[in-house]
Order: C-alpha cells, then sequence, then structure tokens
C-alpha cells in the first residue's frame, strides 16, 4: 500500500480534488489531525487498488475550500471535520453548520487532553 | 405537482437497532429529498488514542462496533505494525485471515436475518441466526468470548489455534455452506422477497465512483473495490471479488450471500495451506514518529485505518474511516425518487453500522 503522504498547500484543495475527479479518483476519505496552532488534514484518494494521500497544514481559524462540488460524499467528512477540529469550509453542497454531532463534550478539539491514570 | 410533505424516519424505528434520523421529503408517496443526521450516539473512541498507548488502544477499537469487532482490530493493529515495521508470522497472517472471515459470515447472515425480519419473513429471519450461531460458538471456542474476542494484537495474535481445532472450524464450515445453500435459495428465488428487492435503488457503477461507496453496495453495482483483491494472503487463497452488475437491492443481497459461500471456501483453503510456526512477535518499545494507513475489506466494506506516531507510546492520531460512513451519501442517492414503502429496504441494504459510524 503507497504510504506516501505529499504535502500540499490549503489553498490547492479545491483544484486537487478537480484533478483528481478527471482522473478518475474515488474518494477514500478526510482526516483531521489536531497539532501545535493548526490542523493537519489528511486527503485520501483511491485508483485501481491504488491509493494516494495528501497532507495539508490548516492554521486555526483558517477557512478552506470544500471539495462537496467535486466529490459530494466528502460532506460526511467536511462536517465531521468542521464540527470537531473547528475548520471552516466554503462552498459546501451540504453544509450542517455545526449540527452533524451532537456532543455533550466541548468542540472543537485543540489537542491533547491531559493523560489519565490509564496511560502508561 | 403533488403535495410536500417531510417525514422524519428514525432516529428510533422498528427498521433501525441503532440511532440514524432521515427527514424524507415526499411528494405524495415519492421520496424527492433525504437529509441524513447522525451523531446521536457519538462516543469519541479516536480521540482516546490521545490517553491509552498503542497496545491499549487495540481494545478500544475492537469496541468500535460488536459486529466488525474483528475486523477493525485488524485493522489497526495492521496500521500500527506497518508504522513499527514489524512483520508478522505467516501463521498470524492466516488466522486473522480465518477469523476475518469468519466475522464476514456471522455479519452477513446477520444482515440476511435484519432483512428477512424487516419483510415480516420470521422464519427466515430465525433461520439466519441460527445459522449464525455456529459461528459464534466457534469464537466462544477458540477465545472464550463470542463477540469481541481481543484474538488480535500488535505483532500476531494473542494465542495459536490447534490443529485439531482449525478441523472442527473445516467441519462447522461445511454444516453452515449446507444451510446457506439452502436458506439462499429463499432470498433468490422467493417471490415475495424478489417483489421488495429487484429493481429498488439502483445504482451504477459510474455513480458508486462519484458516491465514494464500499463494499457489497460497490460490488453489487460491479465496481471493484474489495481491498483483498491486493492483500498477498488472499491472493495466495486464490481470492476473486463478487460483483454483480444490476445494481439493485437485490444484487447487494445476493453478493452477501454469494460471500458467506465465498468466505467458507477462503477458510477452508486457510486451514488447509496455514503454515506452522510462531503465531506472534515480541513488540516493545515506542511507536516512531511518522504514519501509516492501512486498509481492510470488512464485512460492509473498506475499512481505513490511520495512525500518527509521535515517538512515544500514544499516537497522535488513530483515526478510523468505517464503511458505513461512507456509504450514507450513496443510500441518500438511492432514496432519491423511490416510493416511502421502499426506504426501509434501501436503508437496510447499505447494512447500515451506526455502531460504526459514531466511533
Amino acid at each position: 500500500m503507497n504510504q506516501e503522504f505529499k504535502e500540499i498547500e490549503y489553498s490547492e484543495i479545491p483544484a486537487l480534488a478537480k484533478r483528481m475527479l478527471a482522473g478518475g479518483y474515488r474518494m477514500v476519505q478526510i482526516c483531521g489531525v489536531t497539532k501545535e496552532g493548526e490542523n493537519e488534514l489528511v486527503y485520501s484518494f483511491d485508483k485501481d487498488h491504488e491509493m494516494v494521500s495528501y497532507k495539508v497544514h490548516v492554521p486555526f481559524g483558517t477557512t478552506i475550500g470544500s471539495i462537496t462540488p467535486e466529490y459530494w460524499a466528502a460532506f460526511v467528512y467536511e462536517n465531521e471535520i468542521h464540527d470537531l477540529f473547528g475548520v471552516e469550509f466554503t462552498d459546501s453542497k451540504l453544509d450542517y453548520k455545526g449540527n452533524f454531532f451532537r456532543m455533550s463534550v466541548k468542540t472543537p478539539w485543540k489537542g491533547a487532553e491531559k493523560k489519565d491514570e490509564g496511560a502508561a | 405537482m403533488g403535495k410536500r410533505t417531510i417525514v422524519p424516519f428514525g432516529p428510533q424505528h422498528p427498521a433501525l437497532p441503532e440511532p440514524i434520523h432521515l427527514d424524507l421529503e415526499l411528494e405524495d408517496e415519492k421520496v424527492v429529498r433525504a437529509i441524513p443526521s447522525i451523531g446521536y450516539v457519538h462516543r469519541g473512541l479516536e480521540k482516546l488514542a490521545e490517553t491509552r498507548d498503542y497496545e491499549q488502544m487495540t481494545y478500544v477499537m475492537e469496541r468500535v462496533c460488536g459486529i466488525c469487532s474483528f475486523g477493525h482490530s485488524y485493522g489497526y493493529t495492521g496500521a500500527v505494525e506497518g508504522l513499527m515495521d514489524i512483520e508478522i508470522p505467516d501463521r498470524a497472517k492466516y488466522l486473522r485471515v480465518i477469523f476475518h472471515e469468519l466475522s464476514r459470515v456471522h455479519s452477513h447472515l446477520l444482515w440476511l436475518g435484519l432483512l428477512a425480519d424487516a419483510m415480516g419473513f420470521d422464519s427466515l429471519f430465525m433461520h439466519c441466526w441460527r445459522i449464525r450461531e455456529k459461528v459464534l460458538d466457534v469464537f466462544e471456542e477458540i477465545t472464550g468470548a463470542r463477540v469481541i474476542m481481543s484474538f488480535c494484537k500488535v505483532g500476531g495474535v494473542r494465542k495459536d489455534v490447534t490443529p485439531e481445532m482449525l478441523n472442527k472450524v473445516a467441519g462447522v464450515c461445511n454444516e453452515i455452506e449446507e444451510e446457506v445453500r439452502k436458506t439462499g435459495m429463499v432470498f433468490m428465488k422467493d417471490t415475495s422477497v424478489k417483489n421488495r428487492l429487484v429493481g429498488k435503488g439502483v445504482l451504477s457503477k459510474q455513480e458508486i465512483i462519484d458516491l465514494s461507496a464500499v463494499g457489497p453496495v460497490a460490488r453489487g453495482s460491479g465496481f471493484d473495490n474489495d481491498v483483498r483483491t491486493t492483500e498477498p494472503t488472499y491472493k495466495a487463497l486464490g481470492f476473486e471479488p463478487i460483483l454483480r452488475d444490476e445494481g439493485d437491492c437485490y444484487a447487494r443481497c445476493m453478493v452477501r450471500v454469494d460471500e458467506i459461500i465465498q468466505s467458507m471456501n477462503l477458510i477452508r483453503t486457510a486451514i488447509k495451506d496455514i503454515p506452522t510456526g510462531d503465531f506472534c512477535v515480541p513488540v516493545k518499545g515506542p511507536v516512531p514518529v511518522g504514519d501509516f494507513a492501512y486498509r481492510v475489506e470488512q464485512p460492509r466494506g473498506e475499512g481505513f485505518y490511520y495512525v500518527q506516531g509521535n515517538g512515544t507510546k500514544n499516537l497522535s492520531r488513530a483515526r478510523v474511516r468505517t464503511p458505513t460512513n461512507i456509504n450514507i451519501p450513496a443510500l441518500v442517492k438511492t432514496l432519491q425518487g423511490c416510493d416511502l414503502q421502499d426506504v426501509t429496504m434501501l436503508v437496510l441494504t447499505i447494512d447500515p453500522c451506526i455502531s460504526c459510524t459514531e466511533r
């Protein structure tokens, strides 16, 4: 399995989605990771069982382009990333406006919590 | 234009064992739009990676879902092993395949039972679940647990399985196959079943690609995105994906019936060819800095596992993208234009697992 994570700028995301769609790629997932002062998003696509992944660094408070105009199914991930990681998306084709998850704890998360006693 | 009405479907509904909500916008009896809502029972299990070490997270991951429990531990350990550059013994790979395919069999039988139950075909429902019990009995005899088995661990599997027990598993596979061939004929031939499924919720191959759908939903429309196709152990067992072209509810149902028979063959071949030797390797130390993505073909479709290490025993991120997560858009698409009476069948044929979705 291809383990290369190509780094791109967040401004390149809509163009990336257009390129992948034109190339016949299926979207696999979008993942958010909270880092110091930023969120790291991992976009994965697949064609003929070969997966390619792209990493994007998004500073807190930054609004980025949605890929739902190209991959409508991405609304599942973008709304999740909005609710849990606080990333805002423009031009979303299905925006739940923060109501995708009904959480009893405060979100978005901003980094690791203090380790509890169960941790090694 | 007919009268427009919004009918709420779920989160509590007889067809749904778990909570998902759909706002069905109707024009007379036709659904013109469906808006899904999830997040009723989101548990934040991925978040626990920050406070549990990578070994403890195996136990957390297998609790993402009770039906595909083994598959989640398989996917997660595969990702951690990739990150830590651990090569597990061949015997462990075969044992994982045997357990994974047994899990697929019991998951598909559970689903077939639920489908029959939703149709009001209760005797068929009970037969499916009766057959399924045989798989759970095997799990219990080997691991002591029927659902969450803690069989997979980083580095291999937790215990070896004796040749006598493997022969017994092969025997149980013969029994299950004989029964599934009889029960499967009901799904294949019965008029009342076919009336509910044939020609309903059709998705073309291109729509599957556009909607990123996975699993039997994709394979029922002729799109092969079965992760097992490229998995070396499955290749050695002669795996070929099961595909159908109709793209309707019936095709998705028959893919699952055929996959049960296929899994029986894979298990018997794996038992015949299983190598001798170690069943795990020792694993020590923290996870290195870096990341690794791993995919496993769960009963409901491709599961995606991503881990990010930071040089400690905790992971910065443990991500699970479950198959239902990405089949919800396909469900929404199939609902557009369907009759209200078909909504239950359409929802069920994606085999929604909300427990997985609300990881």
